[in-house]
């Protein structure tokens, strides 16, 4: 489909006899902001590993632009545009925030194996480093070690080794898992400032947030997509009521 | 590191001054000139150091500041050491060329070997290692055409530095030139390290997983960087035969590889001095400990080894730059 930023057709993943994704068909245009949601276990983040490469498809195609992506390398995606976070942090422990972040900006600008020039030679690759901390509020701090950030900072700074790449879509594996309810409207607010060209899905728990930064919404259930649609049409709907918001079963 | 003004705070400026020369490195290369002066019967010794502290740099490229664990690394300096050895024999004495040929053949095979190596970690990668160190030891003992076997190579001529300056018996000029070789090699490591490069050596080091997804190609990266180490690896042993006039396939031995990797966590891993400052306390150790009792001065090394591990899991330099900075958080 034309159009669109991103889009899977028929993906098929199982392990042995448990099928994790089940004929996953996408279609995401671009600059819109998705949530996926459903239960534990629907397979959401495996979704997310099958997308950019961490798992390989048993059956299906992934698309980015116009592009048949799915036997690229995790890192020749990231090159394409299509970039993750992780639920639990991984980061650096032991690089400082603008060492992580002028890292992944010197992989983006391809000159990440120079080895003869010292870092500070390729400054203006520094600079974006500080100037992307400097967008999510983390340049105070950008001289610490990443261990020993707050954890709200280590998920602000997932966000902006994203970033630093420039992606096309941006998918956040709960960005704000594990961060407390008060600071995890902030960090949204954060992603809800990003540039619309990028275009984003993230995975969330909680339906405040959802609802209130999601336009769309994909409901996973067992592998499978129940639904698509506006957060109206979501709310509305007694199959999600029934198997994911709560709702007692008729 | 505080910050005390936000509005000044310049990132490159930062970046620079980290990769400043500090005053005390600038005291250790003075420092490496005393032997001269001050253990003029040492310098044979000496000299023996700066291969060894040569060859625990190129290891440190790997383990320290990438992370990869090699138990095989002699490999890489018995190939430096029989090459030089074999064309010194066959007439070509020149030690510049001994020394790029050594550093050029075990590059060779660094590069070959490393799209095995870019493929595992952890245990796996310390097995391989050591068995492909294994393969090579034994090629080279069966191979008594072109090694010489058990017998070691026959035939190595001391040539001479720039056709004039012969190796001397007491070692000025083997502890001259092994001194040289270490500082120009350590000047390139040290630029490599403060590269973007060893920007993302680190990043593999921290966290392999994560460096696919900021679209690294971790493995182009890794069989770039053992490549390179296996060079410096490479250069360290054709130091030695041209030094010693010797080589023997203890050159290859897996005692080789594994007292590197004690040299360097002795040290400190992953600073740059630390394979540095661990081959002079290993190398010294070893030579009062043999004074002392020749058939147990391993075992003294082993204490030395349990109580570096155990009191400063950072290795001599790590629990010193502790040290330095309790001082500094105290004194301030």
């Amino acid at each position: 489909m034309s159009g669109a930023a991103l889009s899977t057709r028929r993906l098929d993943k199982r392990f042995g006899s448990l099928v994790v994704a089940s004929d996953i068909n996408l279609v995401i245009p671009q600059g819109v902001r998705y949530a996926l949601i459903g239960p534990n276990g629907a397979g959401k983040t495996t979704l997310i590993n099958l997308i950019t490469g961490m798992l390989r498809p048993d059956a299906g195609k992934i698309i980015l632009g116009d592009a048949d992506i799915t036997a690229f390398r995790p890192d020749a995606r990231v090159k394409r545009g299509l970039v993750r976070t992780f639920q639990i942090n991984a980061l650096f422990p032991h690089l400082n925030a603008l060492e992580a972040v002028t890292l992944a900006v010197c992989e983006r600008r391809g000159v990440s194996g120079r080895w003869w020039r010292p870092l500070p030679a390729y400054g203006e690759a520094v600079e974006e480093a500080y100037a992307i901390l400097g967008s999510l509020k983390l340049d105070a701090d950008c001289c610490r070690l990443t261990r020993e950030l707050a954890y709200g900072q280590q998920r602000l700074l997932e966000i902006a080794l994203a970033l630093a790449t420039r992606p096309k879509v941006l998918l956040l594996d709960e960005p704000a898992a594990g961060v407390p309810r008060e600071e995890s409207a902030e960090l949204f607010a954060a992603i809800a400032g990003l540039s619309k060209d990028i275009t984003v899905l993230f995975i969330e728990h909680d339906m405040d947030i959802v609802f209130r930064f999601a336009s769309r919404i994909i409901v996973m259930v067992g592998g499978r997509i129940l639904l698509e649609g506006t957060p109206q049409e979501i709310a509305a709907d007694a199959r999600v009521r029934e198997v994911y918001l709560g709702g007692e079963a008729p | 590191m505080a910050i005390t003004s936000r509005a000044a705070f310049d990132p490159k400026h930062y970046l620079q001054a980290r990769t400043q020369w500090h005053p005390i490195e600038y005291a250790f290369w003075a420092a490496t000139l005393l032997p001269f002066i001050l253990f003029p019967n040492h310098l044979v010794l000496a000299s023996q150091i700066a291969i060894t502290a040569l060859f625990a740099l190129s290891l440190d490229l790997i383990l320290g500041y990438a992370g990869i664990v090699s138990l095989g690394h002699a490999a890489f300096f018995g190939l430096g050491a029989y090459t030089a050895g074999i064309l010194s024999k066959h007439g070509w004495t020149d030690p510049l060329i001994g020394l790029l040929a050594g550093c050029a053949v075990a590059g060779l095979a660094g590069y070959a070997t490393s799209f095995i190596i870019a493929r595992f970690r952890h245990l796996p990668l310390i097995m391989i290692t050591m068995g492909l160190g294994f393969l090579l030891l034994e090629a080279a003992n069966s191979a008594e055409w072109l090694t010489g076997g058990s017998d070691g190579l026959q035939g190595v001529r001391k040539g001479r530095l720039f056709a004039t300056i012969p190796f001397d018996l007491y070692g000025y000029t083997a502890y001259a030139y092994s001194l040289v070789v270490l500082f120009v090699v350590f000047l390139a490591v040290r630029r490599l390290i403060n590269s973007p490069f060893g920007l993302s050596l680190r990043g593999i080091r921290e966290n392999s997983v994560r460096m696919p997804a900021i679209g690294a190609p971790s493995r182009a990266h890794i069989r770039k960087v053992y490549t390179i180490s296996a060079s410096v690896a490479g250069i360290a042993g054709a130091v030695l035969t041209q030094t010693t006039a010797t080589v023997s396939l203890g050159v290859l031995d897996f005692q080789r590889s594994a007292e590197i990797v004690i040299i360097l966590v002795l040290g400190g891993a992953g600073r740059l001095y630390g394979g540095l400052v661990g081959a002079i306390i290993f190398m010294v150790a070893r030579d009062q400990f043999s004074g002392i009792a020749p058939q147990y001065w391993y075992f003294w090394i082993g204490a030395l080894l349990v109580a570096v591990v155990m009191l400063l899991p950072n290795g001599i330099l790590g629990g010193l730059a502790q040290l330095g900075a309790r001082w500094r958080g105290g004194s301030s």
